[in-house]
């Protein structure tokens, strides 16, 4: 299978591998896919009191695409709003990356992660604010 | 002293440029096509490569071309596959063909089809107002060869083309003698599928394709490991695909100074044959392969010329190499009407590139030999 | 990256032709040519002669008479002559009902289906776990009307050798034609066709150091088996197969044969010897299943499935070695292996399986790479692993509720 010189490199070398702390008020995460389906991402978002991505995090359990997609979207992540990090669409993943056909799902598999660390980040501000 | 080749429409001696491109795939390029690594790879990108030559060399897209181990694969395929795929219907293949033509359609009438043959005239060429008398709107599928490996005898599939769409018959053609030896292009001859035969052309045995329309519906013969988009399961014989691919493109760029080349051998050859008083089947030469000459003469046993040739360093053949282990006359010539007796006495040259005006020469001073000395046995015998 | 050319442990996808075979080729393919069918000069009697001495050495491996030989293009065609053609022969008289095994090639499987299509009906066993068919299932499986059954010797992803005598006595017993893929098992196992209580058997020149495109197919005589052919044609191969043949490429399966034949014990020696290093040297990793019993199988195979580790990004990561995911017939999609499925594997692990196979120019040097970098790739991967972090954290993993994809 041929992969893009980009996926290469992300594959080689992926950027922010890591966990953040679940728990952390500011942490949203993001787990998607099944083992059984051949990829699970988990992506982690850490906000400033600004409300800016400070640092991202991911492991992925996939193919290089999906490696490449989740590890494309934590340097694209940082310094962006949560509004603007849930604007990421797969498209621009998958263009970025020159992803075939068939590995397209690993591009949408990567927004669904986004979203569902945005998610995951928003829920936990409400349920801060409504706490205080 | 070599033998001389004459018996190219049997096979032909591998070309030393072709075995070049197949060397590394006898040796170090080992990897199954179907392998994701770079062993796979590489081959795979060798047999796509040898694909695209076959596809040109008959003018088609790369992935019409479905490799088979041989032209009598192919043809099984085309026959059994396309007619598998039909409701039964009448199957119409001409008097010539060859077995691995005659004998798949044959089998096809435990399936409930009807199997006719379309008869050829003296020439050995197919009747026309034959072909409108059977062909009907119940008719599924038609085979008929573009030239005859005994004649040599050039066949109108073309116009056969246009009278089975009338009826929207499919048309399968058996094109083994006539790649490398004329013009052969799939579209302008308007089948939907056409048999093509490495060895004949100067590449490897062990290689052949099934040209295919794309809206011909195939079942395969071999299944398995989905190979050729499921068409012919298989590893494949990469080394003979890739043999195969380079004798296309050598015969596509060879084919005009073939002809002139092999014309000028034949047309030495027959003037002495008709010095000899030989009868030569196949009608006019214009309507032959220029490499093939199909005779015999009244009171000589065709096996005995044959063998006697041979002890004199000729290697011709009687009647088709495939059915040789029989002493049955040519059902070509037969189906000529030609005579039991003359037909039994039958032998054909057939030459290629690497034959020389100066063998034709040696060779019809032996065959003047020897038809004397067989003549005067028969003529002690009687 | 590095510029080498990768190791080769794909033996059982398809082995380099061996120098001495492609040496004895040669000659076949530019001197000697000529259609072996042709009788009337020379020409076709080398060919014929070469074909025939060809013919003697595949018997003389597997000890059958040459005359039980059939050529054909490979073990695909020989498995589908086999098994359409008995089933086609023997329906009228016996039934149309037949037996094989879910983890047999799939030239066996489809050509099974093929006739289920046409109206034969069959049971496709599931193997234990350790990929062995159970006799007990397999006698339970026979009816009156089995014709014919079809059991591999040596199964091409995990290796594992079923007891086709075992198998094949029960075939007798009941009066059912006993084909046995044999592809993956020439020159690894003993084969003794004179003892074998096997009817059919399919071989392939490829997976033996020989050339692709060329194979046979066992028919026995005594008791004789009838076969429909397939092809038809020039009547080559006494009417069950025809086609013209490819001399050099049937010489060439003949002199690989006969190389397996004289070096067999010792080579298999030597490759057991490097497999329990590769084995031993694999086993260190945690978490890692062998795939396939370890006692009944040939030496040239080890299949291991890296748990939390995904197939795709494993074998991206072990691409300076060449090896398989599954079999290389079906490498192609991105299923899971049949094969690892039948045996009970899950999904995971199944996509996460590499075929290592072993061959005649494997070295120890090999090996140790292999080691070497499955130990650093895997433990790179793991550390990228949402899976393996869970793991570690000592999540049940089959407990998770997992996200709709």
């Amino acid at each position: 299978m041929a992969y893009s010189d980009k996926v290469l490199d992300h594959y080689e070398n992926p950027r922010n591998v890591g966990s953040l702390d679940k728990d952390a008020a500011n942490v949203g995460t993001g787990m998607v896919g099944a083992p059984a389906c051949g990829d699970v991402m988990k992506l982690q978002i850490q906000v400033n009191d600004a409300g800016i991505i400070e640092d991202a995090k991911f492991k992925t359990y996939g193919c290089g695409s999906a490696i490449a997609s989740s590890s494309l979207v934590t340097e694209w992540l940082k310094g962006k709003t949560l509004d603007q990090a849930a604007e990421i669409k797969n498209s621009a993943i998958a263009e970025e990356l020159a992803l075939p056909p068939v590995k397209i799902h690993c591009s949408v598999l990567a927004e669904d992660a986004i979203k569902a660390a945005v998610a995951d980040l928003k829920s936990k501000q409400v349920g801060s604010k409504e706490a205080a | 002293m070599k033998p001389v080749f004459f018996d190219h429409n049997s096979t032909t001696a591998l070309l030393p440029e072709v075995l070049e491109t197949m060397l590394p795939f006898m040796t170090q390029q080992h990897g199954n096509p179907t392998s994701r690594h770079v062993f796979g790879r590489n081959t795979r990108d060798a047999v796509e490569q040898a694909r695209t030559q076959v596809a040109q060399a008959v003018g088609v897209q790369a992935s019409q071309v479905v490799f088979t181990a041989s032209g009598t694969e192919a043809n099984n395929f085309a026959v059994r596959g396309i007619a598998s795929n039909l409701e039964a219907s009448q199957l119409l293949i001409s008097a010539i063909e060859h077995p691995c033509v005659t004998r798949p359609a044959l089998a096809m009438r435990t399936s409930g089809w009807a199997v006719n043959a379309m008869h050829v005239d003296e020439n050995g060429q197919l009747k026309m107002d034959d072909v409108s008398k059977k062909l009907n709107s119940s008719t599924g599928l038609l085979s008929v060869m573009l030239a005859n490996n005994e004649t040599g005898a050039l066949q109108p599939v073309a116009e056969l083309s246009v009278l089975a769409k009338q009826h929207k018959a499919y048309v399968h053609t058996d094109a083994v003698q006539a790649l490398g030896k004329i013009p052969v292009d799939f579209i302008a001859l308007g089948v939907h599928a056409m048999t093509l035969s490495s060895h004949k052309i100067g590449g490897p045995l062990g290689a052949g394709a099934l040209i295919l329309d794309k809206r011909v519906d195939i079942q395969p013969l071999l299944l398995g490991g989905g190979q050729e988009k499921g068409l012919r399961s298989g590893t494949e014989n990469v080394a003979a695909i890739v043999g195969f691919g380079a004798a296309c493109a050598i015969a596509n760029d060879n084919l005009s100074a073939y002809q002139e080349h092999t014309l000028a051998l034949r047309t030495q050859l027959e003037a002495g044959l008709n010095q000899l008083k030989a009868t030569i089947f196949g009608g006019k030469s214009t309507q032959r392969l220029t490499n093939t000459s199909f005779f015999a003469f009244p009171n000589v046993e065709g096996e005995t010329l044959v063998t006697a040739l041979d002890k004199a360093g000729f290697a011709v053949a009687s009647g088709s190499a495939c059915s040789s282990d029989s002493n049955e006359p040519s059902h070509v010539l037969l189906a000529m009407g030609v005579d039991e007796d003359l037909a039994r006495g039958s032998v054909r040259v057939s030459m290629n590139m690497q034959n020389t005006a100066a063998q034709v020469d040696a060779f019809l001073v032996a065959l003047k030999q020897e038809v004397q000395r067989l003549k005067a046995m028969t003529a002690i015998a009687a | 990256m590095s510029d080498r050319a990768p190791i080769y442990l794909d033996y059982s996808a398809t082995t380099p032709v061996d120098p001495r075979v492609a040496e004895k080729m040669i000659p076949f393919i530019t001197e000697h040519f000529g259609n072996p069918a042709s009788r009337s000069h020379p020409y076709g009697w080398t060919a014929e002669k070469a074909v025939e001495n060809a013919r003697e050495e595949v018997a003389k491996l597997v000890n059958a008479d040459p005359r039980e030989i059939v050529w054909t293009s490979g073990a695909t065609e020989s498995n589908n002559l086999a098994i359409k053609g008995a089933a086609n022969f023997y329906a009228a008289s016996k039934g149309k009902h037949i037996i094989t095994v879910a983890t047999e090639h799939k030239a066996v499987i489809d050509a099974v289906r093929e006739l289920e299509r046409q109206g034969f009906e069959a049971t496709y066993l599931v193997p234990e776990p350790n990929g062995l068919v159970d006799l007990d299932k397999f006698k339970a499986a026979i009816r009156p009307e089995t014709v014919l059954a079809s059991v591999m010797l040596v199964n091409n992803e995990i290796g594992v050798i079923q007891d086709i005598t075992a198998i094949g006595n029960v075939c007798r017993a009941n009066n059912i034609i006993f084909h046995v893929d044999a592809a993956q098992a020439t020159g690894k196992v003993v084969i003794d066709l004179e003892t074998l209580p096997v009817d059919l058997m399919s071989f392939c020149a490829h997976k033996t150091y020989g050339p692709k495109g060329i194979g046979a197919l066992y028919v026995r005589r005594k008791p004789r088996i009838r076969i429909e052919a397939q092809m038809h044609g020039g009547g080559h191969e006494r009417g069950m197969r025809s086609g013209t043949l490819a001399t050099h490429q049937i010489v060439g399966m003949g002199e690989a044969f006969r190389i397996a034949r004289e070096e067999m014990a010792a080579e298999n020696e030597r490759i057991r010897m490097l497999r329990d290093r590769l084995l031993n040297g694999l086993m260190d990793i945690e978490e890692t299943y062998i795939n396939g019993d370890l006692d009944h199988r040939v030496p040239h195979n080890l299949n291991i499935s890296f748990n939390f580790v995904e197939g795709e990004s494993l074998i991206m990561a072990v691409k300076d070695i060449a090896v398989s995911s599954g079999s290389a017939c079906t490498s192609a999609s991105l299923e899971p292996s049949y094969v690892l499925r039948a045996l009970g594997r899950s999904d995971e692990l199944a996509h996460s399986s590499i075929r290592f196979s072993i061959g005649r120019f494997t070295t120890q040097a090999d090996v140790d790479y292999t080691i070497e970098l499955l130990k650093n790739k895997i433990g790179k991967l793991r550390e990228l692993s949402p899976l393996w972090e869970m793991f570690k954290d000592g999540v049940d993993l089959s407990k998770v509720q997992w996200a709709a994809h």
